[in-house]
């Protein structure tokens, strides 16, 4: 194009004529088919401005021949899950619970539910296997604090336990030797009763009369008798060998002094309805369920 | 003159080539930006959103210091698997008083937009502590640490007033009443619990460390996170009217 | 650097230059100390200090450098050939294996973390405080300082004149590195505005934009004093690059601090604008930093290092204004299916998509310089480095718009799949473009031969490896992730809970790693072999203006 450009040797292109620092420039075309799939893009964006929402303008944008939405298009995807769940699930969602372990059908659907549901809401506390942990309960076993029926269940996991919801499961255990209840030698006492009470080992030493009367002064009131709980109160069983926080000498000071009033969750508002119940039936079925 | 010799006039002038590029870079995002702020769509109508309290904005700051948007999202998509699996897709409400937003851009863990009320706040303590200690399988770091810094009380003020000068609806009475607040929040015998709820509807007060004494960064931080996506109530909000 | 001739007739004295340079840095001297005094956080009062030593040592050197020089200024040219201003750029190449070696080690490091999460070490050590410590570091520390290097190397050499300014260009390099020594160290101590690839606090910003000024000033200085009548292809892309990146920076970052004594401000745009504006910046940080600015090097690199002229000046024409255009509307890539109205996602992914060629026209100049020279592949292996490059290039150039498209996008998004295009991209592109510059520019600068050819080959596959495990390792972990996130059984529910998709990943998060050991093993061999060129290589015929690099 100028005097100066020569031609390439190698490729027998000619180059601009200009050189920096030893490098020329081939004037070599466009390659075609770069320029071809580059129209390409350029038509087929022009497509997609046509058929969804694309440009900004004053007021409002472009909506696109179909009036497309991803919030709209979200929403037909549920449905369509609603679709493929099919009947059943809606059966499920108006059976009562009896009737659901009785259908074996619906047990299943349930159980199904309640499994997909446990993993990403339930497991982070009660542990992927619904083992449990420290301060959170095993739902495996056949040891409820709050009762191990089918309806027990579901009120639990609807309502929860001190979860702020009206309706949940309401009280805990006093603090006793931070309300000055309990003087520290009383708690050493009461605590190596409570192991007694499941046949632990207990402390050389220990007043096991002053610890019983301290239990029966204080503590049958929620445990009972001898140490049995109430699920009607959330109170555990003290005489068995399942134990919620811990059965050592300084969990269960620990315990005594400071209560614990451990926080269940509601799920009501955030499950549907249906999946309660396929939750309750699920953690029923798991093994424990009275 | 052949169509190749016209760039000639960029080659051969600095400055011409300096304009040429800044012309052609501006156009895209004026285009995309401006709209937003005029567009009405763009921001839904809902109810219930507030600028965060002292204590949640107190653990915000925590949440943006430790950089967890690196491996939590606060966006759930309107896809109908995340939408399951965490709840009703995120609106562009819910985050309008967010400076900077936090989004995220990649789940190591799972979306955090609607944690609020999710779990309890001895969870989160222990959680937060040694997260493999409740959930084994977890890649998350510790940050047991935060249970003994004290968050301050007298600078809170300054940062509801910096808020409200970047556009965050703090009022008067909020921003005299930041110290007050903060603290409040985070003891429930407190006797400034009502004048706080007024303040600020739906905030939770809880000792949330279940620790004696001035709130900790745990405190913020947890309070923060539990009143994440508590807002809205979408009982109330119109889905037909933002369809965008 | 070799004496200018001495002229000792002249009295000396310092320049504008020298003296108010030095009066600045000594006011800000007492400045910083009184901020340092005065702050009200203690990142922020380590800061002020480092400032204020900062600006201590560099008054000193400034007069240092002052009783040392001769009387008169360096000559802009010597028997008539230009008397290149090497220095600075020695600085930043030298400082650029560093910081990538930095970075690559905390990869690697953080890398670990998601395999084996004892390895967080509260507070300063753990994954959210370390991550953008190394995503810094690779791209602005290590990115930037080769970014800056061959700029200043090859704007000289290809205007053939003199770098415009004496003390600027060393306020830049080393200015540039205070910021980085700034934003490093804050990220460990908590200060960040979590805004992705744009952490730094409000102070750091500030300085940051000074710095740039300051190098747009010396690149356009230095092209407007040209002694050849046009400007080279790779000075428009370096142009582009820093006047882009001086507008993003601005427009992303304005925020108003709690305190002037304090680290902590709130930017100043909130929710779903100011997620448009960080994409918006974001992803031309990818566009502007890491693809313009490293097709300059290209441009430069390559038709040197293969003695062959570039393929097609029509067709660096057309990608340059095409690519810098189409860029700019690509942000909200990163925003499909958010809050972000569905109109900007629609902009967001047909300009993607149409960015496609555009960026392929990069690609092909890059090879197709090669023809007529593909043998030299074989012997040259930081050639084949710099091929290789552009070959990763026009591979992450695919798969980014095919990213792009909203419903590959709701798959990738959130999902180590994400991580892969990243590193393709940051591994293969911006890494081997960089080592393939810095093999060639390194024996230039100090006028010396390359220690081993053989220790570079070592580096190029060694390296090879390690990115091949990394990028594979992640689009399985990727899209293992995120089908299984979207899984259902038959019966219409999730398959899959959130933490089982975790445990998942564990082993390619550890293949991951290894990746990156290889790839950190890699840079060790090539700072081995850098050191020895530099200290031990044999001189290359000197010639007498040793300012003159040898080919
Ligand atoms: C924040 C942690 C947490 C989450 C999440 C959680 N739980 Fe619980 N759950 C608890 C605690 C703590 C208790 C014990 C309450 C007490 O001490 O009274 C409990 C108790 C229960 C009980 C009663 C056990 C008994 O012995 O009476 C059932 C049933 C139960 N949870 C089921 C579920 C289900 C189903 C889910 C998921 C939908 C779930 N939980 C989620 C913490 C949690
Ligand atoms: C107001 C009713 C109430 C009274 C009175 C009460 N408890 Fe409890 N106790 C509970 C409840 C409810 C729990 C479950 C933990 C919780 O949520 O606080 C509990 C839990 C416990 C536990 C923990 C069991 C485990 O599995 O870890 C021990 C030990 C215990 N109580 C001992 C005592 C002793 C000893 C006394 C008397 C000094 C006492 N309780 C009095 C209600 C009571
Ligand atoms: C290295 C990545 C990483 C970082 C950084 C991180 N997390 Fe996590 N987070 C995870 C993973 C993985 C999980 C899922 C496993 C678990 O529950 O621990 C998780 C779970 C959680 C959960 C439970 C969410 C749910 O719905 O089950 C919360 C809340 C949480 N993280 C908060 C935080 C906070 C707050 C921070 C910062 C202070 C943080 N995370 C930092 C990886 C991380
Ligand atoms: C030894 C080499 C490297 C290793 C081991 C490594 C490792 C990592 C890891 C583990 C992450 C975090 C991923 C996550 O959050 O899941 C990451 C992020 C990142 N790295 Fe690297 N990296 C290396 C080199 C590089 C280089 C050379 C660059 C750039 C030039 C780079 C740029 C980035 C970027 C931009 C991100 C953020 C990605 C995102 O947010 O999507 N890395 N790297
Ligand atoms: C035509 C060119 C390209 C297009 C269209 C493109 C597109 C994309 C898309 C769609 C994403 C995923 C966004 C998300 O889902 O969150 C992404 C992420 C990313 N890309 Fe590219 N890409 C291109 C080239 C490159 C190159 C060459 C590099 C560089 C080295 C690069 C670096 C990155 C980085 C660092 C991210 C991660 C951002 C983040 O989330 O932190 N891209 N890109
Ligand atoms: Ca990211
Ligand atoms: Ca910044
Ligand atoms: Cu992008």
């Amino acid at each position: 194009m100028t005097d100066h450009s020569d031609i390439d040797t190698v490729s027998g292109t000619a180059t601009t004529g200009h050189q920096w620092d030893g490098i020329k420039e081939l004037n070599t075309p466009l390659p075609r088919w770069w320029l071809i799939t580059f129209y390409l893009t350029i038509v087929w964006a022009i497509g997609y401005w046509v058929v969804y929402p694309a440009w900004p303008l004053i007021s409002s944008n472009t909506k696109g021949v179909f009036g497309y939405s991803t919030r709209a298009d979200v929403a037909v995807e549920l449905a369509n899950l609603d679709r493929i769940r099919g009947e059943k699930m809606v059966a499920l969602g108006a059976a009562s619970l009896a009737d659901i372990e009785k259908d074996p059908a619906l047990l299943a659907l349930a159980r199904a539910r309640g499994k997909t549901v446990f993993g990403d809401n339930c497991a982070p506390c009660h542990g992927s296997g619904a083992t449990g942990s420290k301060g959170f309960p095993n739902l495996n076993d056949d040891d409820w604090l709050w009762g191990g029926t089918l309806d027990q269940i579901m009120q639990t996991i609807q309502y929860g336990a001190r979860s702020g919801n009206p309706k949940a499961h309401e009280g805990q255990m006093l603090a006793f030797g931070k309300e000055g209840v309990l003087k520290q030698d009383q708690i050493v006492d009461v605590a190596n009763y409570v192991r007694s009470l499941s046949g632990l080992s207990t402390r050389a030493g220990y007043d096991a009369a002053a610890g019983a009367k301290i239990f029966a002064d204080n503590c049958v009131a929620c445990h009972g008798e001898k140490g049995k709980g109430n699920p009607e109160l959330g109170a555990p069983n003290l005489s068995d060998k399942i134990w919620l926080y811990g059965s050592d000498e300084a969990t269960l000071i620990e315990t005594i002094t400071n209560g614990r009033g451990g926080v269940m969750p509601a799920w009501e508002g955030r499950l549907d309805p249906a999946t309660i119940k396929a939750m309750a039936v699920y953690v029923h079925s798991l093994g424990g369920g009275k | 003159m052949s169509f190749w010799t016209r760039h000639h006039v960029f080659e051969k002038n600095s400055i011409i080539l300096v304009v040429g590029i800044l012309l052609v870079i501006a156009i895209g995002g004026l285009v995309e930006i401006l709209p937003l702020f005029y567009l009405k769509s763009t921001i839904e109508v809902v109810d219930g959103v507030r600028p965060y309290t002292p204590l949640e904005l107190a653990g915000r700051n925590v949440y943006v210091r430790e950089g967890c948007y690196l491996c939590h999202s606060q966006m759930i998509r309107p896809l109908r698997d995340e939408v399951e699996r965490y709840g009703h897709f995120s609106l562009a409400a819910e985050s309008m008083y967010d400076h900077p937003f936090q989004w995220g851009s990649k789940r190591t863990g799972p979306d955090l937009a609607r944690v609020g009320g999710k779990y309890s706040d001895d969870w989160h303590v222990t959680h937060l502590t040694n997260p493999r200690a409740i959930v084994p399988q977890s890649v998350m770091p510790a940050y047991a640490f935060l249970a003994s810094t004290e968050v301050d009380p007298e600078t809170i003020a300054d940062h509801l007033k910096t808020l409200r000068a970047v556009g965050v609806p703090y009022t008067d009475d909020q921003v005299a009443n930041a110290a007050a607040d903060l603290s409040a929040q985070a003891s429930p015998d407190d006797s400034g619990t009502d004048a706080l709820a007024k303040r600020y509807p739906k905030a939770v007060v809880r000792n949330f460390d279940g620790k004696a004494g001035l709130p900790t960064e745990m405190d913020a931080l947890i309070a923060y996170l539990q009143m994440l996506g508590t807002l809205v109530d979408f009982k109330l909000y119109n889905e037909k009217a933002n369809l965008r | 650097m070799s004496q200018p001739l001495i002229q000792p007739s002249r009295a000396k004295s310092m320049t504008i230059g020298e003296s108010g340079l030095a009066l600045v840095f000594t006011v800000t001297a007492f400045l910083c100390v009184i901020a340092s005094a005065k702050a009200v956080d203690r990142p922020f009062a380590f800061h002020a200090a480092l400032a204020a030593a900062a600006s201590v040592a560099s008054v000193f050197v400034i007069l240092n450098r002052y009783f040392d020089r001769p009387a008169t200024l360096p000559p802009q040219e010597i028997n008539g050939r230009p008397n290149y201003n090497l220095g600075p750029i020695k600085f930043g190449a030298a400082i650029a294996m560093f910081w990538g070696i930095a970075g690559f080690l905390v990869g690697l490091i953080i890398a670990a973390q998601l395999a084996w999460p004892e390895l967080n070490f509260e507070p300063w050590l753990s994954f959210g405080r370390l991550r953008p410590l190394h995503t810094s570091a690779v791209i602005f520390a290590f990115g930037g300082n080769v970014l800056i290097a061959t700029s200043f190397y090859v704007v000289q050499k290809t205007c053939r004149v003199r770098l415009a300014g004496e003390l600027a260009p060393w306020f830049v390099v080393l200015g540039y590195n205070f910021f980085i020594l700034v934003a490093g160290s804050g990220y460990l101590l908590g200060v960040t505005q979590s805004k992705e690839y744009a952490e730094p606090e409000w102070y750091a910003d500030l300085w940051l934009t000074i710095v740039w000024v300051v190098y747009l000033l010396v690149f356009l200085g230095t092209v407007i004093r040209r002694k050849e009548p046009h400007i080279f292809v790779a000075n428009w892309f370096y142009l582009a690059f820093i006047v882009t990146i001086a507008v993003l920076h601005l427009v992303n970052n304005p925020a108003l601090p709690v305190s002037v004594f304090g680290s902590k401000s709130y930017i100043a745009w909130g929710g779903v604008q100011d997620a448009m504006f960080q994409w918006w910046y974001g992803h031309n940080a990818v566009g502007f930093f890491l693809t313009a600015g490293f097709l300059a090097i290209m441009y430069y690199f390559i038709p040197k290092r293969a003695e062959r002229p570039i393929y097609s000046y029509r067709l660096s024409i057309i990608h340059f204004w095409s690519l810098i255009f189409l860029y700019i509307w690509a942000g909200p890539h990163h925003l499909h299916y958010t809050a972000l109205p569905d109109w900007t996602q629609t902009l967001g992914m047909t300009f993607s998509v149409m960015l496609w060629m555009p960026s392929w026209g990069g690609m092909i100049n890059g090879l197709m310089t090669l023809s007529g020279a593909w043998d030299k592949l074989r012997t040259d292996p930081v050639l084949r480095m710099l091929v290789v490059s552009v070959a990763f290039y026009g591979m992450s150039t695919f798969e980014g718009p095919m990213m792009s498209i909203k419903v590959v996008n709701s798959l990738s998004h959130y999902t180590d799949w994400t991580i892969g295009h990243v590193h393709s991209g940051a591994l293969g592109w911006v890494g081997f473009v960089s080592f393939g510059a810095l093999y060639c520019l390194v024996p230039w600068l100090w006028d010396r031969r390359l220690y081993s050819l053989k220790l570079v080959n070592w580096h190029f596959w060694v390296s090879t490896l390690g990115i091949v495990l990394y990028i594979s390792a992640m689009w399985v972990s990727g899209i293992l992730q995120g089908l299984m996130w979207r899984a259902y059984t038959s019966l219409g529910f999730l398959e899959y809970s959130f933490i089982e998709t975790v445990e998942a990943m564990h082993p390619f998060y550890v293949i991951r790693a290894a990746g990156g050991a290889l790839f950190l093993i890699g840079s060790l061999i090539m700072a081995y072999n850098l050191w020895m060129t530099v200290r031990a290589g044999e001189v290359e015929v000197s010639s007498p203006v040793a300012l003159q690099p040898a080919q």
